[in-house]
């Protein structure tokens, strides 16, 4: 918190006032009240973290202090610390052309990707231990021309044009493409992705699209490989020209060292126009996922024809069963019908055999009844009569009626008790009005 | 989600979860918290939901249901949770599904599928899928899965109502990074502000809500914060204010349509009639007269009128009385006078009201700033305090491990003495009576604590004295004479305004805070100072209240270095 300002002036020191230090205590703080803090907002934090970890207030505004200081610290170290080779140390500045810039100021690992910054610190770092006048302090020779290569480097990479035209040309950033045995071996995706990252920084349009892995989708393969087949590339040739000579008395030699070098930056890009060619040919040829789609696709055609195939079958298949379930159906109809007229016919056959038999159990039971005549031997008359009588009702009634009656009679051999049931029966046809009173004549009780 | 999210996938809202309306916020990339707003556009979320088919509404499209389906829509459910049906006051709920006992908890009963069968849902899967439609909302607005909240809950809240929140947030997806108290969210909005100055105050935090009122005491020293005092009230609320309208409307219903009957008495007509009500109360916040209309009121009758707000602040006025009364009675049970409250937060929708503020405002002296929208230009709509502090809160603890927070937020942290009287410096002169006590640091300050001041020296330097107190605030009753400024004795408090207090004219007595010293703690000398030097003090209370201080003279070196041990230990300088 920040101090308060009080207006009102101190009290002056009184005459004698005097303690050890210029300082007494006098009293004590009065007893405090517990209360809870709110557990809210950033002060709060800063207290529960004095507290947890037991700092008092220095100590934490210290510690806050530092840990903010190292992360400043920790991004200025970790850019640009590449030992220098010995060798490199020992450039001749006039051969600027053949130098590594990038490996000149420490950047190597970045290349292309440095960015304008970084290279910029990178210069101030490297002129901080290779100035002449330092060297020239520690006792050294006065060897300035590693310090001049810097400057070179600085002044090529810091130049967007003079960059461009060195990354067009440098070697080490290019990834030399897997042979077709290291790729069998290897890992495509891992080797190739790496070849056309590299060659993607030659690309007019940004972002080049990535190489993917086995699980792209196939627009995502198409599309990778069409965009490097219409490959856009601001790669150029100039940086490997030869110098142009500076004099103004040899105008055709200049004009001939000119066109010389228009010719082979021309010759120069077709070359490396049918180099990334070759390499795009050569990744799709290894390309598993290319063979994978085809397959896919054929797999696909073969499947729909497949499926077109058996459609037909399962169709003439069910067509055939159709048929067949209608022919078995017919004759089984057919067949039902003959047994169930042949069934209707037997059972006819044996009410009619039924009837007639029980017709002449009626008969004979007239008979056995002796015509309904009283003792001894009926007279003609009697017998005719009865026999018609019973002729009568067996006329009247149907088949069960008379399989009843029939039922009635069987095995009745007392002639009053036969003629008894020939009475009621008839008695009963007469009461269902199906015989006239007195047509039988001698069953009417 | 049954576990904690890890920190780093932690994507943290605040979530203010009120009886009447619920809002979420959440803190943009530089650091300033904004209240997000829902598919239908609200920024205040009616926290209600209905079922009509087995289709569930939520919030603004809930609440007109409460005329056409009351029995299947849920209301006002905040305050039932944890707690059991002997301690709810179902009032709230008479117009919306009726809160019942089950079991140990609460729950309501109400069509909540396609199916035609009523359906007890307790109150906490009520909560649940209130606050999974607020995440949805929220995760809809970030394009990121929220999946951890900052809640506010009232002061008076339970364990045990925090915890069966807790669950029913956990149902809904919600990690509960913390739960802070809502007056002190509204305090940490104010404060979070980038122009805010971090100071030594007294804040009053009037949360006046639809169902209740709370009024918390704040002491804000340093950026930290300890509630003093809390007042609730379940009388004095916003709806109240709507009851006042809703009578007013229904008598002059009765009186233009004789045939028309009281519309208080059928059940949808007071649904219509409370709605209504609620929207001209907000308009007359803003504008100075509104209209009424509500179509087929009673027995199909149209009726629409108007009201100007000075009708409805006659009307309200015992309403707004009480909650300035509230307010009052607040500061009283934290043993203050209106003349410490440096500040007055109004939050909760009834804040709005610009007649509750203009009298809270005229109960207390000048000195009293009240933050309401209709006083301060730059004042935070109050409605959304709660849940933007809740939001600064969570982007600033959502980075850190659960178990930190809880360790953090555990008593053994939260807990620390406060000093019980204030400590500072004599000036002017060295004698207790004569001299003027300045405060470093104001009692109620928690401790561990430092504080610094710079002091003006005499004018043509020397040798001076610096005498540490204690001291204690007094207030100082002066009968008014016509020229009341030429007191003696009296102290002019040029830096504070505190005691410009005008009274007004038929007032025939001044009240001043005055500083009475109560005990010397220490002194020291600097000698040698330059013309016109200036001396600073720094104050170091220790955790035991042990105090070390250093004095010395601003832009010189050394000074002079002294302490003294905590009470009952035997007295000793460094």
């Amino acid at each position: 918190m920040a101090a308060v300002n009080i207006a009102l002036p101190l009290p002056v020191l009184p005459e004698g006032w005097s303690a050890e230090k210029d300082f007494k205590a006098v009293g004590e703080l009065t007893h405090a009240t517990d209360r809870n803090i709110e557990p809210v907002g950033p002060h709060f934090l800063a207290h529960a973290r004095r507290k947890r970890h037991k700092r008092t207030f220095s100590e934490d505004d210290r510690i806050q202090a530092q840990s903010n200081v190292k992360k400043v610290e920790d991004e200025d170290a970790g850019e640009i610390s590449e030992p220098e080779d010995p060798l490199m140390l020992q450039r001749d500045a006039k051969d600027w052309k053949g130098q590594d810039h990038y490996a000149v100021l420490g950047l190597s690992k970045y290349r292309y990707r440095a960015t304008e910054d970084q290279i910029k610190r990178a210069h101030r770092k490297k002129v901080l231990k290779h100035h002449p006048d330092k060297k020239a302090a520690a006792g050294s020779t006065e060897d300035d021309s590693f310090f001049k290569c810097i400057q070179k480097a600085t002044e090529i990479l810091l130049d967007p044009v003079k960059r461009r035209q060195y990354d067009s040309v440098d070697e080490g950033a290019n990834i030399e493409p897997p042979s077709k045995k290291d790729t069998q071996k290897g890992n495509f995706y891992k080797l190739w992705g790496r070849v056309f990252e590299a060659e993607g920084r030659f690309s007019k349009n940004q972002p080049v699209p990535k190489l993917g892995n086995d699980k792209s989708t196939k627009e995502d393969v198409e599309h990778f490989y069409n965009f490097w087949y219409n490959f856009d590339s601001w790669r150029s040739f100039e940086y490997q020209d030869e110098d142009v000579p500076d004099d103004n008395e040899n105008r055709d030699q200049k004009r001939h060292v000119e066109r010389k070098n228009q010719n082979a930056r021309r010759k120069k890009k077709t070359e490396d126009t049918t180099r990334l060619r070759k390499l795009v040919d050569d990744a799709l040829a290894l390309d598993e996922r290319i063979k994978k789609f085809r397959q896919q696709e054929h797999a696909q055609k073969n499947k729909r024809r497949f499926e077109k195939e058996a459609e037909a079958k399962r169709l003439a298949e069910e067509a055939a069963k159709a048929k067949e379930e209608e022919a078995r159906l017919k004759a089984e109809k057919e067949a039902a019908e003959k047994a169930e007229k042949a069934e209707g016919k037997k059972a006819k056959e044996a009410a009619k055999n039924a009837a007639k038999k029980n017709k002449r159990v009626v008969r004979a039971s007239v008979k056995e009844a002796n015509y309904f005549h009283g003792a001894g031997d009926a007279p003609a008359a009697q017998i005719d009569g009865a026999l018609n009588d019973a002729d009568l009702v067996i006329a009247k009634i149907d088949n069960e009626e008379l399989a009843a009656l029939t039922s009635r009679l069987n095995g009745k051999k007392d002639a009053s008790e036969i003629k008894q049931i020939f009475v009621d029966e008839v008695k009963r046809l007469i009461d269902a009005g199906k015989l006239k009173d007195g047509e039988a004549k001698f069953l009417s009780a | 989600m049954s576990e904690e999210e890890s920190p780093a996938t932690r994507v943290a809202i605040g979530i203010s979860f009120g009886n009447s309306y619920s809002s979420i916020a959440y803190t943009t990339e530089d650091g300033k918290a904004a209240v997000i707003a829902n598919e239908e556009g609200d920024r205040q979320i009616p926290s209600i939901l209905s079922y009509v088919e087995g289709e569930e509404f939520q919030g603004t499209q809930a609440k007109a249901q409460l005329v056409r389906n009351p029995k299947n829509t849920v209301a006002y459910f905040r305050d039932f949770l944890g707690q059991d049906f002997k301690s709810i006051d179902p009032t709230p709920c008479h117009q919306s599904a009726h809160p019942l006992q089950h079991d140990s908890t609460i729950a309501f009963k109400i069509q909540d599928t396609a199916e035609d069968t009523e359906n007890i849902v307790t109150v906490s899967e009520i909560t649940t899928r209130h606050l999974r439609r607020l995440r949805n909302s929220g995760t809809d607005y970030l394009g990121k899965a929220v999946n951890a909240a900052v809640i506010t809950v009232p002061t008076n809240f339970s364990d045990a109502q925090k915890e069966s929140l807790k669950k029913a947030a956990k149902d809904a997806d919600i990690e509960v990074l913390q739960f802070i108290h809502e007056p002190v969210a509204a305090l940490l909005a104010y404060d979070a502000r980038p122009d805010a100055k971090i100071a030594d105050k007294i804040v009053v935090v009037a949360d006046l809500g639809g169902i209740r009122s709370d009024v918390a005491v704040i002491a804000s020293r340093g950026g930290m914060y300890s509630i003093l005092a809390t007042a609730h009230d379940y009388d004095v609320s916003g709806t109240q204010l709507d009851q006042v309208l809703m009578d007013h409307f229904s008598k002059e219903f009765i009186k233009k349509h004789k045939s028309g009957g009281d519309p208080r008495e059928s059940d949808r007509a007071l649904a219509k009639l409370k709605l209504e009500s609620e929207a001209v109360k907000k308009s007359l916040s803003i504008g100075s007269s509104a209209n009424f209309s509500v179509e087929s009121l009673s027995n199909g009758l149209d009726f629409t009128s108007t009201i100007n707000r000075t009708r409805y602040e006659l009307l309200a006025s015992k309403i707004f009385a009480a909650f300035t009364r509230l307010v009052l009675h607040a500061v009283e049970k934290a043993n203050l006078d209106p003349l410490d409250i440096t500040e007055i937060i109004l939050a909760g929708g009834s804040a709005h009201t610009p007649r509750i503020a203009s009298s809270i405002v005229s109960s207390f002296p000048a000195s009293t700033a009240v933050l309401a929208p209709s006083t301060s230009p730059t004042a935070i709509n109050p409605s959304e305090l709660a849940a933007r502090g809740a939001a600064i809160q969570a982007s600033l603890i959502q980075e850190f491990e659960s178990e930190d927070i809880e360790q953090s937020t555990h008593p053994m942290v939260t807990v620390t003495p406060h000093l019980a009287r204030a400590i500072g410096i004599l000036c002017i002169s060295g004698d207790e009576s004569s001299g003027v006590f300045r405060a470093l640091v104001e009692a109620e300050t928690a401790v561990p604590v430092r504080r610094t001041a710079i002091v003006a020296t005499p004018r043509e330097g020397g040798d001076v004295l610096i005498k540490i107190c204690e001291g204690r605030r007094e207030i100082k009753v002066t009968k008014s004479t016509p020229k009341a400024k030429d007191k003696k004795g009296t102290v002019e408090e040029d830096d504070d305004s505190e005691d410009d207090y005008d009274s007004e004219e038929e007032e025939d007595e001044v009240r001043e805070k005055t500083w009475k010293v109560e005990k010397v703690l220490a002194e020291a000398a600097l000698r040698g100072l330059k013309k016109g030097a200036k001396v600073e003090v720094q104050v170091n209370v220790g955790h035991d209240l042990a105090v070390t201080c250093h004095v010395r003279e601003v832009g010189g070196k050394g000074g002079v270095r002294g302490g003294w041990q905590a009470p009952g230990v035997a007295n000793g300088s460094a």
